[in-house]
């Protein structure tokens, strides 16, 4: 029996949704961490009860939570319980939070500025956490994209954090530039074909590889063209929203950029813009359909001044020839006066038959196809301002 | 026995009452509170003070006896109130919006 999992993040808490296999009627439980930012809510493919979530505050910093029971309870890894129970325990005490710039010469290069608005050197500052991507095979690891941005891994189940320092050690590190949204570290891709190979992307840096477990970075933005920077076509600098991959194709990347939707059929050594007949080619999520490689979804927002769907209209596009030609999937969309946004981690895929695609919108919509996108249906309505969605299918 | 008054997001993380009470050896000082509250409460650490810094957070107030105390050295004896536990050290979320 196929139950669905959908792991809401928004504004004000996370809400987990629930399902079985049939995808019609749902049950929803939250707010969890309630008035807090949940900026993502990710399972462990191995392990699906072993669920991460980043919860941030602007007063309070960054928390780490962990469920080991499916959502039902959380707790501080390595924190958990108060008082006495917490003291007795043999774990690391109060350092799930502890996101902390590794500088020391023996790991790169003590590297602690970057360039700010004005053309100016600050100091890499750690905001929050952006994603949660738990490893393809080990539910006690899982990397962390934070801002600024840094790639971070636990091995330790969340009770302590460290960094890759290659990647902001890389060359480049010192031009790198916040978008408007601070300088994330906002997307995580392991390659399930290669261990050894991690895809991430940062805002406004642009994409980089791993061939050696995060060690040493590459920037692969051949191709990308973006208007918005002094060369458009520069190594570093461009303003990536989101990549995806099919794991039956994984040196097939699809990329939703500030402007453009992009492919990589090489690992990311080279891209080709496949926007076509797209109504805007400005957005931010991309998806990839569980059994289909060539067939992806992206939600079409009105540029990057306006942040909401064309005419009003919210709907999505999917391809079936891996981008180029697009159409437009409206059945049980709002198709006037809609002016919300989908945010870049806000759209999911299960694996069941017929796949089913999720998104949520900043209007606190969580919608649902059952049917590869053919009819959508609003699971929940009024939510707080949904940042992430992510979807379980429990077998 | 010093009494603390925690802020709706901290007790709830914590999973504490509102106001707790913690021991403190010595001087009575911010820090000497902090310490002992972090100690107890380890989900806490990072949240009123930075992890490496250990500077309070930009909106993170601290009330004693009256009184703003937010920019006292955090090694300065706190009140006598305070240190008799007459009245709570109050750990407040700056009022932030519009």
């Amino acid at each position: 029996m196929t139950a669905i999992r959908v792991l809401v993040g928004t504004r004000k808490g996370a809400f987990i949704l629930t399902s079985d296999g049939q995808r019609r009627k749902w049950s929803i439980d939250g707010p969890h961490f309630a008035g807090w930012e949940i900026y993502h809510v990710k399972g462990s493919p191995v392990q699906t009860d072993r669920i991460y979530a980043s919860q941030t505050s602007s007063w309070f910093g960054q928390i780490i939570q962990r469920s080991d029971d499916g959502g039902k309870t959380w707790s501080q890894p390595g924190s958990d319980g108060a008082g006495e129970k917490a003291a007795a325990g043999s774990m690391p005490q109060g350092k799930s939070n502890m996101f902390v710039y590794d500088t020391s010469e023996t790991t790169g290069k003590p590297l602690t500025t970057h360039q700010w608005y004005d053309g100016t050197q600050h100091p890499w500052e750690f905001a929050r956490v952006w994603h949660l991507e738990p490893s393809l095979d080990d539910p006690d690891t899982c990397y962390a994209g934070v801002e600024d941005a840094a790639l971070f891994r636990t091995t330790n189940g969340g009770v302590t954090w460290h960094e890759f320092a290659g990647l902001r050690g890389h060359e480049s590190g010192p031009h790198w530039a916040p978008g408007a949204g601070g300088m994330c570290l906002h997307t995580i891709v392991l390659d399930p074909a290669n261990s050894d190979r991690i895809y991430c992307a940062i805002s406004a840096a642009g994409t980089f590889r791993s061939d050696d477990a995060g060690e040493s970075w590459t920037p692969i933005n051949r191709g990308l063209s973006s208007g918005e920077i002094p060369v458009p076509t520069a190594e570093v600098g461009h303003c990536v929203h989101r990549i995806a991959i099919h794991p039956s194709k994984p040196d097939t990347l699809f990329m939703q950029k500030h402007w453009d939707i992009m492919r990589s059929d090489d690992g990311g050594d080279s891209w080709r813009e496949v926007s076509g007949n797209l109504p805007s080619d400005f957005g931010f999520p991309i998806a990839v359909h569980a059994h289909e490689p060539e067939t992806i979804y992206v939600v079409p927002i009105l540029s990057d001044s306006l942040h909401y769907p064309p005419d009003g209209k919210l709907r999505v596009y999917r391809s079936r020839t891996g981008g180029e030609q697009w159409e437009a999937l409206t059945k049980g969309l709002p198709q006037e006066h809609c002016y919300v946004n989908v945010l870049r981690d806000a759209m999911s895929v299960d694996t069941a038959d017929p796949c089913g695609i999720y998104f949520g919108t900043t209007g606190g919509q969580v919608y649902a196809s059952n049917d590869s996108g053919e009819s959508w249906e609003a699971i929940v309505r009024d939510l707080p301002a949904v940042l992430s969605v992510e979807v379980q299918t429990i077998t | 026995m010093i009494r603390v008054v925690l802020p709706h997001h901290l007790h709830t993380l914590a999973r504490c009452d509102r106001e707790v009470t913690v021991d403190v050896d010595g001087i009575v000082t911010q820090r000497a509170v902090l310490d002992a509250l972090e100690a107890r409460y380890p989900m806490l650490r990072g949240t009123v003070r930075e992890h490496v810094t250990m500077k309070r957070r930009p909106r993170v107030r601290f009330f004693a006896d009256g009184e703003d105390v937010s920019h006292e050295s955090p090694d300065a004896e706190l009140p006598a109130s305070i240190v008799s536990g007459d009245q709570p050290f109050m750990i407040v979320g700056a009022i932030a919006g519009g």
